[in-house]
């Protein structure tokens, strides 16, 4: 389900790396579960705590002024790999309800949105500028209107997005987007009618 | 005048909204233990039913131990409970399971295609990132998670929106000791680990046409360490010739007119890519990545490289980042790193025909001493075929443990990881930190190439061995 987003002000943390992947965000070992929740003491645990289980204390999380921010302000290609949707529960389970980066892989913005983390493409130029200030002023707020698309900095410049017509519906209206489907119930059956004269072969049972 | 993605998107659109969100109708919808318990608990609480359960087939492999006790007991706890929930998830619901007891259970990619369930012209998802397998076959597949599992076992639909295309051609011919997870990974050291983002990505050319189905899907496979979510490959005599008798493939009179509908899915002359690449299959050498991204493969041939010779600082920051993760040196030749691990499987390498391949660099070699080498079959019909091939024992008697199917030690979730610090020359295809086991280092290759690392304890040029 989708948990309702329309506008956030929060303390932002700065992860100045590139291609951060959903291996680093939720290791596969903590993927053994059948629930969606807990896994916010897990996320980036190989960078958050040592070999003995303590906090790594220069780890932007681990760091007083940013402990608890709910944006995070990372590198391009953030939630490459796996499709875990592990790592979008990780995140919104440690209280992280937006990720602004360049760019990130596919499956990860898709499952942030299905779950209500938005994911915010900002130009490079952007969101180094955005690290540079908060890594300069630890503790800083940024404020992110989805209503808008804009992104307020610390510097109260404001930054412009894009997002889709349809993702942004649902994450205001904190949609049940099953429910959206199944009204075009019709729909589906005239094209299982259709479709199994044509290519029965794509409508054997296992 | 249409690509072949294109083709195949049309036929599955439901319904197309004004902003061009796609209702895509899915075929085939493979799910394992680990990204499937949450959307069936949440159709039960919200009182739905599985649309179509048998389109579906759930098999367990990231949990499933690979050692032969693994049907008395699973010792952890936490993987049973999910092995066991994907059991009666799929029993209530009505859906066929390949058990940890039936011959057929295996890395779902390689499962569900050996089964004939993953058809040209069809649509196919899994909750995995690695579903671009299936693409192979000239199918639109892709990785989704949870929440589209969910979308797609009620409404056996998901909301798309249509893809950017690349092709990428391989033309000329493949050099000795050269294998599709080399032609791959040039293809990912080129694009970059991003450089398939947003895109879907349809694989050409005179070395593709040459591939095997098996071939074809380690270049599919690894789309997804590129970016895209899509590979495919356009289907030809090479694909029907694969799936012609196997049990979930069409049969008789339907056989017939599902072939004459197959040769009509290839992108047309005229058609046009919002990206094009070519990268020629007759330059490319055994590849084998130095760093923590897929993008990092070399020719073995090379060196480890200075980052101080890039100009972006994030490039660099990266690689230095990588170089202290992987202990490595600027300058040190690949051939001079010794590795402890060497892993065989995977659902990127672990058909048929890759322990073939190893098999015969394996075959009246020994495993280098203080070296732990595993070959772990994909499934249990290769796990069988192997066998009477006698490719189990070239592997024992060289020294290499012959494993159960499963995903075994790609990705560090069952008993076979890595130990912090262990380096391992692995046929996987993520080499990200921890990603094998926390602390871990991981050298991307082929099966050939694995297999070479085994017998000389370091990373080897395998046209060296199998020449000398």
């Amino acid at each position: 389900m989708i948990e309702k987003f329309s506008t956030l002000r929060a303390v932002a943390v700065p992860l100045d790396r590139d291609s951060v992947d959903t291996d680093a965000i939720l290791p596969a070992r903590f993927l053994k579960t059948i629930k969606r929740t807990g896994l916010g003491k897990n996320l980036f645990h190989a960078w958050r705590y040592d070999e003995g289980g303590k906090e790594v204390p220069d780890f932007p999380f681990n760091m007083p002024p940013y402990r608890g921010g709910k944006i995070l302000v990372t590198g391009e290609n953030f939630g490459c790999g796996s499709s875990r949707e592990h790592a979008v529960w990780a995140l919104m389970d440690y209280g992280v309800r937006v990720v602004i980066a360049p760019s990130f892989g596919d499956i990860f913005a898709n499952n942030g949105l299905k779950n209500g983390l938005l994911p915010v493409r900002l130009p490079s130029n952007a969101v180094r500028t955005l690290i540079d200030r908060l890594q300069g002023s630890p503790g800083s707020m940024i404020t992110v209107d989805l209503p808008a698309q804009t992104v307020t900095g610390p510097d109260s410049a404001v930054h412009p997005f894009d997002i889709g017509s349809f993702p942004k519906e649902c994450l205001l209206k904190g949609q049940d987007e099953i429910a959206l489907t199944l009204q075009h119930e019709d729909d589906i059956s005239w094209y299982e009618r259709d479709r199994k004269n044509k290519t029965p072969w794509l409508f054997l049972d296992l | 005048m249409p690509t072949l993605i294109r083709k195949i998107w049309d036929r599955h659109v439901v319904t197309e909204r004004p902003d061009g969100m796609c209702l895509l109708y899915i075929d085939r919808h493979l799910v394992h233990e680990v990204t499937s318990p949450q959307a069936f608990e949440a159709l039960r609480l919200a009182g739905r039913k599985v649309r179509r359960p048998l389109s579906l087939l759930a098999v367990p492999d990231h949990n499933v131990p690979t050692t032969a006790d693994r049907l008395e007991r699973i010792e952890d706890p936490d993987s049973r409970k999910q092995i066991e929930t994907l059991r009666e998830n799929a029993r209530e619901a009505g859906i066929t399971l390949f058990d940890m007891d039936d011959i057929r259970q295996g890395i779902v990619h390689v499962t569900g295609p050996e089964t004939g369930l993953i058809l040209p012209g069809a649509t196919a998802v899994c909750g995995d990132s690695h579903t671009s397998t299936l693409g192979a076959f000239g199918a639109v597949a892709f990785g989704i998670g949870t929440s589209e599992v969910e979308h797609a076992l009620a409404t056996q639909t998901l909301w798309q929106k249509r893809p950017r295309e690349m092709r990428i051609t391989v033309p000329g011919a493949m050099g000795f000791c050269v294998s599709a997870k080399d032609v791959i990974l040039s293809i990912i050291a080129t694009i970059g680990a991003g450089g398939g983002t947003g895109y879907a990505i349809e694989y050409a050319g005179e070395a593709v046409r040459r591939m095997s189905m098996e071939e074809r899907m380690t270049v599919c496979n690894m789309t997804i360490e590129g970016g895209g979510r899509f590979g495919i490959v356009a289907p030809d005599e090479t694909t029907f010739s694969y799936l012609s008798g196997r049990p979930a493939a069409p049969a008789a009179a339907q056989w017939e007119s599902a072939v004459a509908d197959w040769r009509t899915l290839y992108s047309d002359a005229g058609a046009t890519f919002d990206r094009e690449e070519s990268i020629d299959a007759s330059g490319i050498v055994p590849q084998v990545t130095w760093g923590t991204s897929p993008e990092d493969a070399l020719p073995v041939t090379g060196v480890v490289p200075e980052p101080g010779e890039r100009k972006d600082p994030g490039v660099r920051r990266r690689m230095e980042r990588a170089l202290r993760y992987m202990d490595l040196l600027p300058g040190t030749r690949l051939t001079d790193i010794p590795v402890d691990k060497v892993f065989i499987g995977s659902c990127t390498n672990a058909r048929i025909e890759d322990l073939r391949l190893a098999a015969n660099v394996a075959r009246g070699r020994k495993v280098a001493d203080g070296v732990t080498a595993m070959v772990v079959p994909g499934s249990g019909l290769v796990k069988r075929q192997a066998e009477a091939e006698g490719l189990d024992r070239i592997f024992l008697e060289a020294g290499f443990q012959w494993r159960l199917p499963g995903c075994s030690m790609c990705l560090g979730m069952n008993p076979d990881r890595l130990r912090p610090g262990e380096r391992c020359a692995s046929t996987s295809n993520r080499n990200y930190e921890g990603r094998q086991g926390p602390g871990g280092r991981t050298h991307l290759m082929s099966p050939m190439m694995a297999a070479a690392a085994a017998v000389t304890g370091k990373i080897t040029d395998v046209r060296e061995v199998l020449a000398g």
